[in-house]
């Protein structure tokens, strides 16, 4: 086992108190960035990173590591407290995670998001410990076609999920689908939709519009009913912890399932977004109490989290190995490697043993130190429900409002937030799901791409996505979650009619 | 506190001295300068722009801090925009690719390096052509014949963007296999296109070097050519076998296509002249230390510095050149002006 004493190695390295000191700092520094919706853990790191120049450069990616799993924990708080998801991969945490802090089940929400989020991770961490060179080969096999085949699965996953009117699910979709050919057409070059307005360059971007359709939206809901977060009545358990831990083993299928799609989906590299929604769609349909789902289910908030963390810690893999970021953080470390003067590549295993181990050893570490200190935290996050709502909502409001500008440092950005927000809000009135939409708005121009750059390179040939076993199996899967509802329907019938058949 | 002022105060006293009566006058910032990238975080820009700003806090080059911020919104028009309309702002500087030229005739959106004021060029990044290690091809001549004699549009060059430095050069090799063309696959990012060669998803890219070289050490990816005048200074073994300086140029291999990348400043316009002279001071200094060598190195940039009607001359004839290539390709957008006749 040369991996573990290499790793064991790795410990020596990192375990000195500076790098200790460090942690701790990436971690809670990491959980600001992570709270603060717009202030994203990528842009956390990029300011951060001249800080790091003049260190050894094993310290330096374990501060900046860290500050990434503190995001990846921190986006959960936001979420579930309030409706505002900090990063995009939590989107899917808010639709159970919020519900359960409404019923005052905050402090269970939020030790089943960290926890799973830990489990997510450390799965994900222990896979590149032993599989890194068989796995980054894995991950060439991915061309276009092959990128495409995996959001078309995601969408699939997806569709069959809204509890309202099949029409008003795709009506939401295809308006997220709108929104997010506007810009610049990556494809050809030219702008789409802009209507000569230079503010609409950059397109919608897919946090001003969550940080409005859920926050600004979610306040405004709360507006009407009466001027207070149900949460409030919450008592504060200090014990919460145990008594969740409690309930998790159970749930250990979910947790198996979404850190597969985790891993997988950070290392091809999907990202940890399209992971959160894909594995929540999948928990949703498999899970006994898939109806529950968007009511408070405790599954509901474990498979996004499993899912996002994996493919968070995932996502370093393709980075060290093939020089790829999964993700847009690892693609800012990315550029920190290169200046600390290491190639990242095939080599780097190789060639910076020392430096390679410390930050696996470090993934470890940071992952358990950054547990205890976000489970430590549950009860005073929890807490926050208790301050009138009066109080609480022009905070939200500023801090929304602050995200949505940091963004792209732009006015306009904000004004839009608001208009989000009032559109969120006679959505929810109208019955629209919200989720399709905000689906379609972050994956909808990447599938686009995808598709069309697999159609270029086979000239126009629509059998490209049907060319090898790789691509054809992730597509047909995608078919068949596509036509479950009809599948089931059909199944059901069948069923139904050799009993009334018999009876 | 005290203490620190007072050292501060001995250490400016001292540079003064050294530097003479003329530091005496001369501009400073007076509040934090934003350093605009015209791009996303992860890119060649990027890194070079974070790199500075490392280097100008690791050496105190600046009292005031440096702030770096991405607008690479519209292919970087969002950038270009905010500092065309900073005119007369000295604490805006911005750093440039080649979308400086490729974005207004790409996409119409109306700014012009005319409106900006030229600072200094930094370094010119290079282009080399890859394929994949397991091609038959030895040299970019073997394969060019191979696109020449294969049927039209069945070789696919990967690169990064749309109508920019990566396809424009796909189109200028077009001149030399016409009337057989590439087809053009546009990714995000360099790194990506990386992969998608090791992959073979294409079966050729233009990377530049630091986007590719990784692969290369790996012995995944084949250099066939550089596209510049002459070969590289850089003869330190990359390879086991092979330095930068081994890799001949295009057009020893008979191509006669050269590109390279402007990595340079610039400001707003309507600035002073003693403001501009500060940052020209300031990027000499910045090229003076260590760490700016051995970035240039790791990347293989062509380290050229140009300032002032050298540095003008230089970017008013690549402006004609994109305009060139990018007309002859069918690449300009409709509401794009052609450059002035002068």
């Amino acid at each position: 086992m040369e991996e573990l004493s290499s790793l064991m190695h790795g410990f020596a390295v990192v375990l000195t108190p500076f790098n200790l000191f460090l942690m701790c700092v990436g971690i809670l520094l990491g959980v600001i960035i992570g709270v603060l919706p717009g202030l994203g853990g990528a842009n956390g790191v990029a300011i951060l990173l001249p800080l790091t120049f003049s260190m050894p450069p094993t310290s330096a990616i374990i501060m900046l590591t860290c500050i990434y799993w503190g995001a990846l924990f921190g986006g959960a708080i936001t979420s579930i407290l309030f409706n505002i998801p900090g990063e995009p991969w939590s989107v899917a945490t808010t639709f159970d995670g919020h519900p359960m802090a409404q019923r005052g089940r905050a402090d269970e929400a939020l030790t089943a998001a960290f926890t799973s989020s830990f489990i997510g991770a450390f799965f994900a961490v222990v896979l590149i410990t032993f599989l890194a060179p068989v796995v980054a080969r894995f991950a060439l096999k991915f061309g276009p076609a092959e990128f495409f085949a995996v959001f078309f699965l995601t969408f699939a996953s997806f569709i069959g999920m809204g509890k309202g009117s099949p029409w008003k699910t795709l009506a939401a979709m295809c308006l997220g689908l709108a929104l997010a050919s506007v810009g610049l057409d990556k494809v050809t070059g030219t702008l789409r939709l802009t209507f000569g307005h230079t503010e609409l360059l950059t397109g919608f971007d897919f946090l001003i519009a969550v940080i409005g359709l859920f926050g600004i939206g979610e306040i405004l809901a709360s507006m009407e009913s009466g001027l207070k977060f149900q949460g409030a009545t919450a008592k504060i358990r200090m014990d919460a912890v145990l008594q969740t831990w409690k309930k998790l083993p159970q749930y250990w299928a979910t947790s198996l399932r979404s850190c597969a799609i985790g891993c997988w989906m950070g290392i091809t590299p999907g990202g940890a977004t399209p992971a959160s929604f894909m594995s929540y769609a999948l928990a949703k349909r498999f899970s006994k109490n898939g109806d529950n789902f968007g009511k408070g289910e405790i599954e509901g908030v474990i498979a996004p989290e499993t899912a996002a963390h994996a493919a968070g810690t995932a996502a370093m893999l393709p980075m060290l190995t093939l020089g790829i970021p999964g993700s847009p953080t690892a693609a800012v470390l990315l550029g920190g490697l290169l200046i600390w003067g290491l190639q990242p590549g095939p080599l780097l295993f190789i060639e910076q043993k020392e430096f390679v181990w410390g930050l696996i050893a470090s993934m470890y570490l940071g992952n358990v130190v950054g547990l205890i200190i976000v489970l430590t935290c549950v009860p005073l996050f929890a807490a926050i429900l208790r301050i009138p709502f009066s109080i609480i909502a022009p905070a939200i409001l500023v801090i929304c409002a602050v995200g949505a500008y940091t963004v792209n440092n732009s006015m306009f950005d904000v004004w839009l937030m608001l208009v989000f927000g009032l559109a969120g809000y006679v959505f929810n009135k109208l019955g629209y799901p919200l989720a399709p939409l905000v689906l379609a708005i972050v994956l909808g121009s990447k599938a686009e791409e995808s598709f069309r750059q697999a159609l270029l390179g086979s000239q126009g040939d629509l059998t490209v996505f049907f060319s090898n076993w790789l691509v054809g199996g992730i597509m047909g899967l995608g078919m068949v979650m596509l036509f479950w509802p009809l599948i089931a329907m059909v199944v059901g019938k069948i069923r139904g009619g050799t009993k009334s058949a018999t009876a | 506190m005290t203490i620190q002022k007072t050292a501060r105060l001995t250490m400016g006293a001292a540079a003064m001295a050294v530097m003479g009566a003329t530091a005496a006058h001369a501009w400073e910032p007076t509040k934090p300068v934003e350093f605009v990238i015209p791009a996303g975080t992860g890119g060649g820009a990027d890194q070079m722009a974070r790199f500075i700003q490392g280097v100008i806090s690791k050496h105190s080059l600046m009292k005031q801090p440096m702030i770096v911020v991405n607008k690479g919104g519209g292919a970087g028009a969002e950038g270009f925009l905010e500092v065309k309309g900073a005119a007369g702002n000295p604490h805006k500087i911005i750093i440039t690719l080649s979308n400086l030229f490729t974005t207004p005739y790409g996409t119409g959106v109306p700014f012009s390096y005319k409106e900006m004021t030229p600072v200094a060029m930094l370094a010119l990044d290079q282009f080399v052509l890859w394929v994949n290690k397991d091609a038959p091809y030895k040299t970019a001549k073997e394969y060019i014949d191979a696109v020449k004699a294969a049927e039209d549009k069945k070789y696919k060059m990967g690169g990064t963007g749309s109508k920019q430095e990566d396809q424009i050069i796909t189109a200028a090799l077009e001149r030399v296999t016409a009337p057989k063309k590439f087809v053009y696959i546009p990714y995000k990012g360099g790194g990506e296109v990386a992969t998608q060669l090791v992959g073979n998803h294409v079966n050729s890219s233009v990377n530049n070097p630091i986007e590719a070289v990784a692969q290369w050490r790996g012995g995944a990816l084949r250099p066939l050519c550089i596209f510049d005048g002459k070969r590289s200074t850089y003869t330190a073994k990359v390879t086991e076998t092979m330095a930068w300086s081994d890799i001949p140029t295009c057009k020893e291999s008979g191509l006669p296509t050269e590109y390279q990348m402007l990595r340079g400043i610039f400001m707003p316009a309507g600035v002073k002249a003693e403001e501009t002279a500060f940052y020209v001071d300031l990027f000499k200094k910045v090229r003076a230390t260590p760490d700016w060598k051995e970035f240039m190195e790791k990347g293989a940039f062509n380290d050229t510095f140009m300032t002032g009607a050298d540095y003008a001359k230089w970017v008013a004839a690549a402006d004609k050149t994109h305009f060139d290539l990018m007309k002859e390709a069918g690449f300009l957008a409709a509401g794009a002006a052609a450059p002035a006749a002068k």
